[in-house]
């Protein structure tokens, strides 16, 4: 197909040729050309469907505030819903399809909603809920789901990366209009650290749409020549295809690099967007004006669009929209677009509603004239207007321009709650309360003349920066005032649009009103105006403005919605980055890992960590069959298991002890050298936090353990209570959790494995229970061994430095290799501490005091320490409270499950009786059946109660015996062997 | 002598993508010092002595056979070759005695250089480091991939050293990768 | 937002963890008379204002110091960043 419509001029490359498809069929653009400028270069007005009433749409701008032309792009896992076509680059090979539709463009079934449109106005979906109804559920939901919404996801997978990256400046310009470049000339020169990031992907600005010249070359030719000298700066980057999102506090800003979106597809390992996150001192906005519609009935049909953007496909772009057309303007700019259309042999005649409108030589001007309505089913076919005195004519044309002034895009001026304020001159709003060090230069300021933005942008950067000496050279450039009649609508008009993208028209503005939601965030929500994906840039406006007019306010008393990052849609995949998949966070590996891989263990993820779970063998076929196995020969004879995800600090200093005795609710101060403790730290409301042991390594050094989940939380507390509460002492803290590799050795057997590996005497008498010390192993390898036992064997846990740690645990499992020793992993040391009654997160569970643990006494009255206090209040210390108990089942067969309530055997099963619950449950191959850990209300006084355990959720329901929660061992005897 | 060999944090190859070179670095042992109570005038003279400087804030002095960085206020991380150090930590404590607390790091940390004129690119989508705006021996310890790292800026104008935590080695590692080859 | 480290300079506030109000430097006494009621409010009663705040913040990727930062919860503004442990000793929790 030909490009009927394409003409001279423009910032195209007519060399380079690029095919492309949309809705299937091919057709020739150039480099430079936007999808939505090619297709009207192809003479394709018609590029979507409407949200609500389904009706034919073609872009009304060429930026990035376009409501109307939103298409699928590209294809496969790759495709992009609702991406505009006015801002899509043109590539080779580019597919994009439209949307929102049912059949084909031309003739979408759903296209009906428009006959319906009684009954689909403001607030139709609200009301859907109020009558019938049943008819919610049933009938209106489902069909609002089916009819509504615009593109569909490709539900597939993204095959595309994204980064996110960092970026520091002194200076971050927004937009490279003339403002923007003049400001970044003037700061580059001065040495300063400049960024200036611009959306489009070719800077300029309205620049490359105009025609005007500055000093003596066209505006496009200077804009281009000043790009060139600031990428030949070292302290200039520029970043083009990047939309600065948000402003947030401080100087931080938000912006999107689309760095592969205009290539077919991504190189290999390249992004295809990042998410920038810039740190700045100073920011000037240079990011221009929005010109806004001007309603009137049927004013949405393909070809009508702005003044400027007809403006930029005649300019840029070199394409005519249509050979005959129209501009309806309530301002002098619409004028200029008359003149540029003219000069490229468009044939042009302009509707001014100013009885004063300027007259032209060269083409109609109809001044007191308005558009009142069009024809054309898939687009403009015919205007109607009434003239000044009354009567009516049809004009022929296949584009309209409206023009009703130009709104300073004053939207990332907001974002830290600032509010616009009115400027009668301009009739609109313009920049007031700005973030912490950010100017605005050029239209965004509501300098609308390229020599304004100029001067601005040179005047922004030299008193951002704080420059001493003169501004550089203002070059010359037209100066021309602004001249405006506010014109929002059409009298009489109803089907007319003033929210394009979310079918809001001047009839729905007014409903709300007449219902009552007549504060403007009541309008946004009643209406859905200016919530789609362009968030109403070209629509609020014209909304707020009849609302205005129908309260018989002003515009400022209306005011404003709010403002809120992004600007424009941002990509769920740039805000994710490479964290996706496998790479959702960081892997840690245990010491051990290598080894455990090559035993066939399977892993599971604790926090970030990867632990062995289990060591099946090649004969067992469940999992139970290998926990069993490690269990049982654990007990038997000896066990292996990787402990080194246990948090570790290192804590020092002169008063080590007494800071232990603060964190620990139990006391530490007379731990001898050369023994550990178990301990018991509280939260200030003296309910438990977390253990572990703390050994003293010497006088003034222990090493204190957490548990794995809570290693970053405690330590954060430890340092909190060290820097807060008590900065005097002598203490010193560091983790180091991932500085050795820790492997407990349980089981009879354990000191004669150890015995072949340590250096020195680890007999009962030499290294008895809760021992601890530095000692070497394999002949002078620097290790610690520390005497204690979860498993409740006879137990080591032995540690060297991580380097170390694969040779330690093949050593190990060598040594032991005469003992049948046996790996096991997480899941064996869960049975083996519940066997042996010992509690973990589930017991520790955020609402259990030590009491509750059966370890009140622990809490030391004799000192001071985090929660003491608290933990003796009334409350935590009732008769009835709940006593950890162990839980066996009277059928030996039946399982009792973790979560299962207790209630008394021949009692009511409710919430109202409640007598405990079930924290840790697991089946014990020791004693053959199933057995939990429990707390219970009075649980101390209850054993030998038969209780029910009930979840009424999972359909349980078993008899149970309340007895001892040490299962294994209760005197301890084996641990002290 | 003990038998036990150990192992590199992740024992990888040096690859080279573009024009950065990543190569993990298992020949530095470490230790962290931390100055007791009252007791920072020794310290200092004690750490001068083998550096020939303290570390100021946010700097490290390259200095041989040992170098150090500052980790936080009276508190230094000390590196030095394994070859010759392994028993880094025991030294330092036999130098700074009651002065100091003395803790080994050695198992801690996974070392990578990386070098190679795009090496600053590869920073930004790594880290919030200025990368552009550190001199040689500038240290700033920040997250890279949620992981805690330490990024120094070292003599050479393209040289950084990032030590992160050992266990996520391959994490990092692999996220190097990407970023250089993003970057390429 | 940016803090203002009193050493390190001006650092993202992501690499922080917030804790909220600096009043819980001001651990009551554990032997005075109403040490329970003390405890309570100590515990469970904070102020959390619209405007100026001194809160708890700890450099968690930076170099582990806890900060008092005073805030403007409204507008976000930083007017002065402290170590904790400087405003502890100011408080009189020196040994």
């Amino acid at each position: 197909m030909t490009q009927k419509n394409r003409i001279a001029g423009g910032q195209i490359d007519r060399n380079t040729t690029c095919k492309f498809t949309f809705d299937g069929r091919t057709y020739a653009g150039h480099a430079g050309d936007t999808l939505a400028s090619a297709l009207l270069a192809n003479g394709v007005r018609l590029m979507g469907r409407s949200f609500k009433y389904h009706r034919p749409r073609g872009p009304m701008t060429a930026s990035s505030d376009e409501p109307n032309a939103l298409v699928h792009l590209r294809s496969g896992a790759r495709t992009e819903p609702n991406t505009r076509a006015t801002t899509t680059e043109l590539f080779d090979g580019l597919t994009a399809t439209s949307q929102n539709r049912l059949g084909s463009l031309s003739f979408d079934l759903l296209a009906v909603n428009d006959r319906l449109s009684t009954f689909l106005t403001a607030g139709f979906y609200y009301k859907t809920f109020m009558w019938p109804a049943a008819f919610w559920e049933k009938v209106y939901e489902p069909i609002i789901r089916r009819a509504a919404g615009l593109g569909t996801l490709s539900f597939e997978d993204d095959p595309d990366v994204y980064d996110k990256g960092f970026l520091h400046c002194d200076l971050l310009i927004i937009g490279a209009g003339p403002a923007g470049l003049m400001a970044a000339l003037t700061a580059a020169r001065s040495g300063a650290e400049v960024i200036l990031a611009d959306e489009d992907f070719r800077m300029g600005g309205r620049l490359n749409s105009e025609t005007y010249t500055i000093d003596d070359a066209a505006g496009a030719d200077w804009a281009a020549a000043t790009v060139s000298e600031l990428a030949n700066m070292p302290n200039v980057r520029l970043l083009s295809r990047t939309t600065v999102i948000g402003a947030f506090d401080h100087g931080i800003y938000g912006a999107v690099e689309r760095v592969s979106d205009h290539i077919a597809t991504p190189d290999a390992g390249k992004p295809r967007q990042i998410l920038w996150r810039i740190y700045t001192q100073k920011t000037i906005l240079a990011a221009g004006a929005i010109e806004r519609p001007i309603a009137f009935n049927n004013n949405d049909r393909p070809g009508i669009m702005t003044a400027s953007a007809l403006r930029s496909y005649a300019n840029r772009f070199g394409v005519a929209v249509n050979k005959r057309t129209a501009i309806f303007t309530n301002d002098d700019d619409g004028h200029r677009t008359a003149t540029d259309l003219h000069a490229k042999g468009v044939k042009v005649i302009v509707i001014d509603p100013r009885a004063d409108a300027p007259r032209a030589r060269d083409y109609e001007v109809l001044a007191g004239a308005q558009v009142v309505d069009t024809m054309g089913r898939l687009g403009l076919t015919f205007a109607k207007v009434c003239l000044a005195d009354g009567t009516e004519r049809i004009i022929e044309c296949g584009a309209l321009g409206t023009s009703g002034g130009w709104n300073p895009n004053v939207h990332l001026t907001c974002h830290q709650r600032g509010r616009p304020v009115w400027n009668d001159a301009l009739a609109a709003f313009v920049p007031d309360d700005l973030p912490a060090g950010m100017t605005v230069a050029g239209a965004a300021k509501g300098d609308m003349s390229t020599a304004g933005a100029l001067a601005g942008g040179a005047q922004a950067a030299h008193s951002a920066l704080e420059l001493k000496g003169r501004l550089p050279a203002i070059p010359q450039a037209e100066d021309a005032p602004v001249n405006i009649t506010p014109f929002w609508y059409v009298e009489g008009a109803s089907r007319a649009w003033v929210d394009q993208q979310n079918d809001v028209t001047v009839k729905d503005v007014k409903l709300s009103h007449q219902e009552g939601f007549r504060s403007v965030e009541h309008l946004k929500r009643y209406t859905t105006l200016g919530m789609g994906t362009d968030q109403g840039k070209t629509a609020n406006m014209g909304g707020l403005a009849i609302m205005a007019e129908l309260a018989g306010k002003t515009i400022p008393e209306v005011g404003t919605t709010m403002f809120r990052p992004p600007y424009t849609p941002v990509a769920i995949g740039a805000f994710g980055g490479r964290h996706r998949g496998q790479d959702f966070h960081p892997k840690r590996l245990t010491p051990s890992h290598k080894w455990a891989e090559e035993q066939g263990a399977v892993f599971v993820e604790v926090g970030n960590w990867m632990r062995a779970q289990w060591f099946p063998r090649k004969d067992e076929t469940t999992w139970r069959e290998s926990v069993d196995r490690e269990v049982l020969a654990t007990r038997k004879s000896v066990g292996v298991c990787d402990v080194t995800t246990l948090g570790k600090v290192d804590v020092q200093g002169a008063d080590a002890a007494d800071f232990l005795n603060l964190i620990y609710c139990n006391g530490f101060a007379k731990l001898p050298v050369g023994k550990a403790r178990y301990g018991l730290m509280l939260r200030e409301d003296g309910i438990a936090m977390d253990d572990g042991t703390a050994a003293r390594m010497a006088e003034d050094h222990f090493v204190v353990t957490t548990t794995t989940a809570n290693a970053l939380s405690v330590y954060r507390h430890m340092e909190f209570v060290r820097q807060c509460l008590v900065p005097d002492l002598d203490v010193q803290l560091i983790s180091t959790t991932e500085s050795w590799a820790q492997y407990a050795v349980a089981g009879p057997n354990a000191r004669r494995v150890l015995e072949k590996i340590v250096d020195q005497d680890i007999s009962n008498a030499a290294f008895s229970f809760m021992a601890c010390a530095n000692i070497t192993v394999c002949g002078g390898l620097r290790a610690r061994l520390f005497r204690i036992s979860f498993s409740g064997e006879l137990a080591f846990e032995i540690a060297v430095p991580t380097a170390y740690g694969d040779a330690l645990i093949r050593r190990i499992m060598t040594a032991g290799a005469e003992f049948d020793i046996t790996p096991y992993g997480t899941e064996a040391l869960g049975v083996m501490r519940i066997e042996k009654g010992h509690a973990t997160g589930n017991e520790l569970n955020g609402t259990t005091t030590a009491a509750n643990l059966g370890m009140g006494r622990m809490v030391s009255d004799k000192k001071d320490s985090i929660g003491s206090v608290l933990s003796r209040r009334e409350g935590l210390n009732r008769a009835d409270d709940l006593r950890a108990v162990g839980i066996k089942p009277i059928d030996p067969t039946q399982p009792v499950p973790a979560g299962a309530h207790l209630m008394i055997s021949d009692g009511p099963v409710d919430a109202a009786h409640d007598q405990g619950y079930v924290t840790s449950a697991c089946y014990s191959p020791n004693l053959g059946h199933h057995i939990a850990l429990a707390f219970l209300k009075n649980g101390e006084g209850r054993i030998g109660e038969t209780m029910r355990l009930v979840s009424p959720l999972t359909d349980i329901d078993v008899q149970v015996e309340i007895c001892s929660a040490h299962f294994i061992d209760p005197k301890g005897e084996r641990l002290r062997a | 002598m003990h038998d036990l060999i150990p192992i590199p944090a992740l024992g990888v190859a040096t690859q080279t993508i573009g024009t950065i070179t990543i190569a993990e670095n298992a020949g530095v042992a470490l230790a962290s010092v931390a100055a007791r109570r009252g007791r920072a005038d020794i310290c200092a003279d004690v750490l001068t002595s083998i550096l020939g400087a303290v570390p100021d804030v946010g700097k490290a002095v390259l200095h041989d056979p040992e170098a150090g960085f500052w980790m936080a206020a009276g508190q230094w991380m000390i590196g030095a070759p394994m070859d010759t150090h392994e028993d880094l930590a025991d030294q330092l404590k036999a130098k700074l005695g009651d002065a100091a607390s003395v803790t080994e790091q050695s198992g801690g940390w996974v070392v990578f250089d990386i070098t190679g004129a795009a090496m600053p690119d590869m920073c930004e989508i790594l880290c919030n480091a200025p990368i552009r705006r550190m001199a040689a021996g500038d240290v700033q310890r920040t997250m890279i991939h949620q992981l805690g790292c330490f990024v120094i800026r070292r003599a050479a104008d393209d040289h950084i050293r990032i030590l992160g935590p050992r266990a996520s080695a391959g994490s990092l590692h692999h996220a190097l990768i990407t970023a250089a080859t993003a970057v390429a | 937002m940016i803090i203002d480290h009193p050493l390190l300079g001006p650092r993202d506030s992501a690499e922080f963890t917030y804790m909220g109000d600096a009043r819980l430097i001001e651990r009551p006494s554990p032997d005075s008379p109403d040490a329970a009621a003390a405890f309570y409010d100590y515990a469970y009663l904070r102020d959390n204002p619209a405007g100026w705040h001194r809160e708890l913040w700890f450099h968690e990727a930076g170099d582990r110091s806890w900060l008092v930062v005073t805030r403007n919860t409204v507008t976000h503004e930083i007017s002065k960043v402290e170590f904790a442990s400087d405003v502890a000793r100011a408080k009189g929790r020196s040994k």
